[in-house]
């Protein structure tokens, strides 16, 4: 009972006896539960797959953008500035993230149609449908959770490396881009597959400020059809699918990571 | 001056008594902590079963268990709510009406406890099974050697010895379930966010109401990390005086 467990044969015969269990589980779904939705909606499907998708990316893109400069200035910045990225950072994190999301669609929606300077400004089309506030909300979390991340990233990238740079005669710009980012990138990279899945568990909740995404075309499913469990099990299934992708994705850039 | 009009105004709206909306957010304050507590407590729990299992148990065991914690973490939790929610109240129905007792509405607090622990209990078995495995194996065998049982073995080995290695990721987790209460607002439970939302659309003074219930929800998070803090040198001192 002390010993470290022994690792598991891949075709142990239990794990056998288990995937034919669960293949007759599947199979009894999808004999005796209703899926003849699934082709009614299959349009709708797609097109919500595809906005949860790029809310996905750009929101971590943009988020690990402004994470960058948040946890810099959290490892190395002067003082003050330290202290304003630490208090954005302890803001965001320490409130939910559904609150941040209709304190933004609701409060400040409410508060651009007021301005007469933004409604007649060229953003104002896209400033009345959803998908900016989401997106900005996205990427403000991600940047503030991730900001943690690359704090302790830079902060622990060896010292000597960065002297020997600046010896060499880089300037401060060539140390950050040739020794210090790809250092910390390259350490902060384990975790941040795992951010990115946590960031992709996050985005239903725009469906709340009615953005159409994957989440929300299930609900109108739900809602037209009056069935309960066959679109969330179905949802529950290609979120499985598309978090089982990122990580395949990250172990992938990992394993060619250069630094060990 | 109009400026002071507004602000009175708006901190009326904040009073404790109707139709001020100050009570009614700290009575969603106070049901929102008490799922996260529950929620929090359940997860402990499963985790430290589940993590027991993961590590001591039979292979089929830990198969299974390897099954809940990949699903529950792949999963978003808005999802996971809904399908506990409905398929929770459904079975516990089913069983009654099994054992021939009429259907009972499912308390939207029971509910959100127990679709909270399901999904804090899949992150602390991952939490607490790595800070068992950090335990030096001769400690437990010393204590099986003294003739201890193992629920004693657990009780007076392992949970002492794990807790100081898993206080921050379980600190973290407690962060976790205090902000994912706010995800019952989704299913119509009425916590502090439901309530924010019902008083912001109600007097249309979104920004005051939401930033009201951030800072709330803010002084939580600071008042937990404050306790960590001395919870973990406490934790520290203890273990380095030994």
């Amino acid at each position: 009972m002390l010993k470290k467990p022994a690792p598991i044969a891949r075709f142990a015969p239990h794990r056998i006896i288990l995937a034919l269990i669960s293949a007759a589980v599947v199979g009894y779904m999808i004999y005796f539960l209703r899926w003849d939705w699934l082709a009614d909606y299959s349009d709708k499907i797609w097109i919500g797959l595809w906005r949860t998708v790029w809310l996905l990316a750009l929101s971590v893109l943009f988020g690990f953008l402004l994470a960058l400069p948040l946890g810099l200035a959290q490892a190395n910045g002067p003082k003050p500035l330290a202290i304003m990225a630490n208090s954005f950072c302890t803001v965001i994190r320490g409130t939910p993230l559904l609150l941040q999301l209709w304190l933004i669609y609701y409060g400040l929606g409410s508060i651009f149609p007021t301005i007469p300077s933004i409604r007649q400004s060229e953003l104002w089309p896209y400033l009345r449908q959803a998908w900016p506030y989401a997106l900005f909300t996205l990427s403000i979390s991600f940047a503030a959770y991730e900001a943690e991340i690359m704090r302790g990233a830079f902060a622990g990238v060896p010292k000597g490396e960065l002297e020997a740079a600046r010896a060499i005669g880089m300037s401060r710009w060539q140390c950050f881009r040739r020794i210090l980012l790809p250092r910390a990138f390259y350490r902060a990279l384990p975790t941040l597959g795992g951010e990115v899945v946590l960031q992709m568990k996050a985005t239903p909740l725009v469906a709340t400020i009615t953005m159409i995404d994957i989440y929300a075309v299930f609900s109108k499913v739900r809602q037209d059809t009056f069935i309960t469990y066959e679109p969330l099990l179905f949802l529950a299934l290609i979120y499985i699918v598309l978090a089982a992708l990122l990580t395949l994705v990250f172990k992938h850039i990992e394993n060619r990571n250069p630094v060990h | 001056m109009q400026l002071i009009a507004d602000i009175s105004t708006s901190l009326s709206l904040l009073a404790f008594s109707p139709p001020g909306w100050g009570g009614a957010l700290l009575k969603g304050l106070l049901s929102s902590l008490q799922i996260a507590l529950g929620g929090y407590g359940l997860g402990l729990l499963i985790g430290i079963a589940g993590a027991c299992g993961k590590l001591y148990g039979n292979a089929v065991c830990r198969d299974l268990l390897g099954c809940y914690t990949t699903a529950v973490r792949a999963v978003p939790e808005l999802v996971l709510i809904l399908l506990l929610y409905y398929a929770g109240s459904d079975l516990v129905n089913q069983v009654l009406h099994w054992l021939s007792y009429p259907p009972i509405d499912i308390n939207g607090l029971v509910a959100g406890i127990f679709v909270i622990g399901i999904v804090q209990g899949a992150y602390s078995t991952e939490v607490i099974r790595g800070a068992m495995s950090a335990i030096p194996v001769g400690h437990i065998e010393a204590a099986f050697a003294c003739g201890m049982r193992p629920w004693q073995v657990l009780k007076r080995i392992i949970l002492p010895e794990m807790l100081v290695h898993a206080l921050p990721g379980l600190s973290n987790l407690w962060l976790i379930a205090t902000k994912d209460t706010a995800l019952l607002a989704v299913v119509g439970f009425t916590e502090l966010t439901l309530i924010t939302k019902q008083a912001a659309g109600g007097t249309k003074h979104h920004m005051l109401f939401y930033c009201a219930a951030g800072l709330l929800y803010l002084s939580v998070t600071l008042i937990s990390n404050w306790g960590i803090k001395k919870l973990d040198n406490h934790l520290r001192h203890t273990k380095a005086s030994t």
